[in-house]
């Protein structure tokens, strides 16, 4: 179908836009001003930049942050993979109802509260807060979201294909292997960028989790943030904007040409 | 039941009991507990060594003076009624600003929207903390926007909106309108061309066949698009912790407070149980509409 936008369709199009991107675009632009004041303009330097790689306060939560969203977003994937299938899949076992409820809760309770219940368990069990606990932690919550991305695609899986996998010889596991992980293995992919973004970002519930010796990211951000805008943290939202950027483009992008690719063998196998 | 299958099941369901459940379980606990000045600031506490006896007696030392504080107490009810509030007040917002993008993002050219689609939803993506922290920068008193005020002349002295609720209200409507636009979005693509051209040969202007076919047919992206923001916002903590000063009260905010500052755990367990029998009513409420049209 074509048609042109109308005037008015146009303009609430791009005052949309607008206000979406100028926020962070502002941010940006300044993270390269001279002066320490953020809001007045003095020329153009990269000296933040240089400032923030010196800091290592900055650098060492950065490592931290790293390592937890490594790890708990491939724990996340793992486990929320397996809740996927057992949720598509497994129609009768004891206590499907409380094991759904237990998926589709974390997705919409305050992360004040999921904070909150993990640190009193933390302590009831005495277990020492530092980076394990935050893991711990991240892999709950994020295990939610990659198990609710995978199954939406398992939902629409042809099972045909498995079963013929099984008549030709193959055990459970390799049927899974050679056959069902590599049609959902887009689903299951951003599902893990998914863990690894909200893992990446969680202020809340690493606040409540981390030891003094685990300080994320966010963390140090938000308490310099109390003090008001500095450079620096402009600098440093640049850097993170810039690489969140850039990785969901270029998903996009890989994820479009292979679903191209599957039509074309799609349409060609049909011939 | 083969093994095979038991690993399956029991592995993310022990996780999440151990992780989701056992811990829900604790805070519920703690919100009947009395508060000590203690390591850890609570009394009393596990004991499975005691037994029956000791079961006996955690139980009798429950009670539920800690949600007796939370109405005696006018701190507490007025953070719920306002978080209610800014909350709804947010959503209304949300959705007049995402309603006009979601229709124009539908009636515009389908080569462009996937492209338009990714734009909306790449902010998201985007940590949540920093595009918050961008609007320091636009809203404080020497900001950018009074600095394009005051050089536009529209107003003489800057506008004080940082650290009040009005900047609450922007910081939700910004960070959740992803969530307005893309159910609303959904509901308008799949409308039916052809019954705006019925509309419109039967003798409908082109607004009142919006008002009478449009709208009403968009209303579960509607809806939904209400439920999405609505929910998270109530027990939202960053943007009212950045944006919205000491004087905004929002129950997230208190809850960390309590919990942080005054380490009264009791109370802040307290006031999360209350806050989730709050989000109960939303939550079913929004299942209901969306198995309605699933």
């Amino acid at each position: 179908m074509k048609r042109n936008m109308s005037f008015f369709n146009a303009t609430s199009l791009s005052l949309g836009l607008a206000f979406l991107y100028l926020p962070m675009l502002l941010l940006m632009i300044y993270s390269f001003n001279e002066s320490r004041l953020v809001t007045v303009w003095a020329g153009f330097s990269t000296k933040w930049y240089g400032e923030l790689l010196r800091n290592q306060q900055f650098l060492d939560a950065a490592w931290v942050t790293l390592r937890v969203a490594v790890v708990s977003s491939t724990i996340a994937t793992v486990l929320g993979t397996m809740a996927a299938w057992v949720l598509v899949r497994e129609r009768r076992f004891l206590g499907r109802t409380l094991f759904s409820g237990m998926i589709y809760a974390p997705l919409v309770m305050p992360e004040v509260i999921t904070g909150l219940s993990l640190l009193l368990l933390f302590i009831a069990i005495g277990l020492d807060r530092g980076i394990l606990t935050i893991i711990l932690a991240h892999t709950t919550f994020s295990m939610c979201y990659v198990s609710v991305v995978v199954s939406s695609r398992l939902v629409t899986f042809d099972r045909s294909l498995e079963e013929a996998a099984l008549d030709l010889g193959c055990s459970p596991m390799q049927a899974f292997g050679f056959v069902t992980l590599p049609i959902i293995a887009p689903a299951v992919v951003s599902g893990w960028l998914l863990a690894f973004t909200l893992s990446l970002d969680d202020l809340v519930i690493a606040s409540f989790t981390s030891g003094p010796s685990s300080t994320t990211l966010p963390i140090k951000i938000f308490s310099s943030m109390r003090l008001g805008v500095s450079p620096e943290i402009n600098a440093l939202s640049t850097i993170l904007i810039s690489i969140v950027a850039v990785g969901v483009v270029v998903a996009a992008l890989v994820s479009k040409r292979q679903i191209a690719r599957r039509e074309t063998e799609e349409r060609e196998g049909q011939k | 039941m083969n093994f095979r299958r038991l690993f399956l099941i029991a592995t993310p369901y022990g996780w999440l009991l151990a992780l989701f459940m056992v811990p829900f379980l604790i805070v519920l606990k703690i919100s009947l507990s009395d508060t000590a000045v203690a390591i850890p600031p609570y009394a009393p506490t596990f004991d499975l060594s005691a037994g029956w006896a000791g079961l006996k007696e955690l139980f009798s030392g429950l009670d539920f003076e800690n949600f007796v504080w939370l109405t005696e107490d006018d701190l507490y009810w007025k953070s719920y009624v306002s978080s209610l509030k800014i909350a709804a007040v947010a959503t209304f917002f949300t959705l007049l600003i995402g309603y006009p993008v979601a229709y124009a993002m539908s009636r515009a050219r389908s080569e462009w929207r996937p492209t338009l689609m990714m734009l909306i939803i790449l902010p998201f993506w985007s940590s949540a903390l920093i595009r918050v922290y961008a609007w320091i920068g636009i809203l404080s008193s020497e900001g950018y926007l009074n600095q394009v005020l005051l050089w536009l002349g529209v107003v003489d002295q800057p506008l004080t909106i940082l650290n009040t609720q009005i900047a609450v209200y922007i910081g939700i409507v910004y960070t959740y309108l992803p969530f307005m636009i893309l159910p609303v979005y959904a509901s308008l693509e799949k409308l039916d061309e052809s019954l705006l051209e019925a509309a419109e040969d039967l003798g409908c202007s082109r607004v009142s066949a919006f008002w009478r076919v449009t709208f009403p047919l968009s209303k579960p992206g509607i809806i939904a698009g209400c439920f999405l923001v609505f929910i998270p916002s109530l027990g939202e903590f960053v943007i009212p912790s950045i944006l919205g000063g000491s004087r905004t009260l929002m129950i997230g905010k208190v809850l960390w407070e309590e919990f942080f500052n005054n380490r009264d755990w009791p109370v802040a367990s307290a006031v999360a149980v209350v806050l989730l029998l709050i989000l109960v009513i939303p939550i079913v409420l929004f299942q209901r509409n969306e198995e309605k049209n699933a």
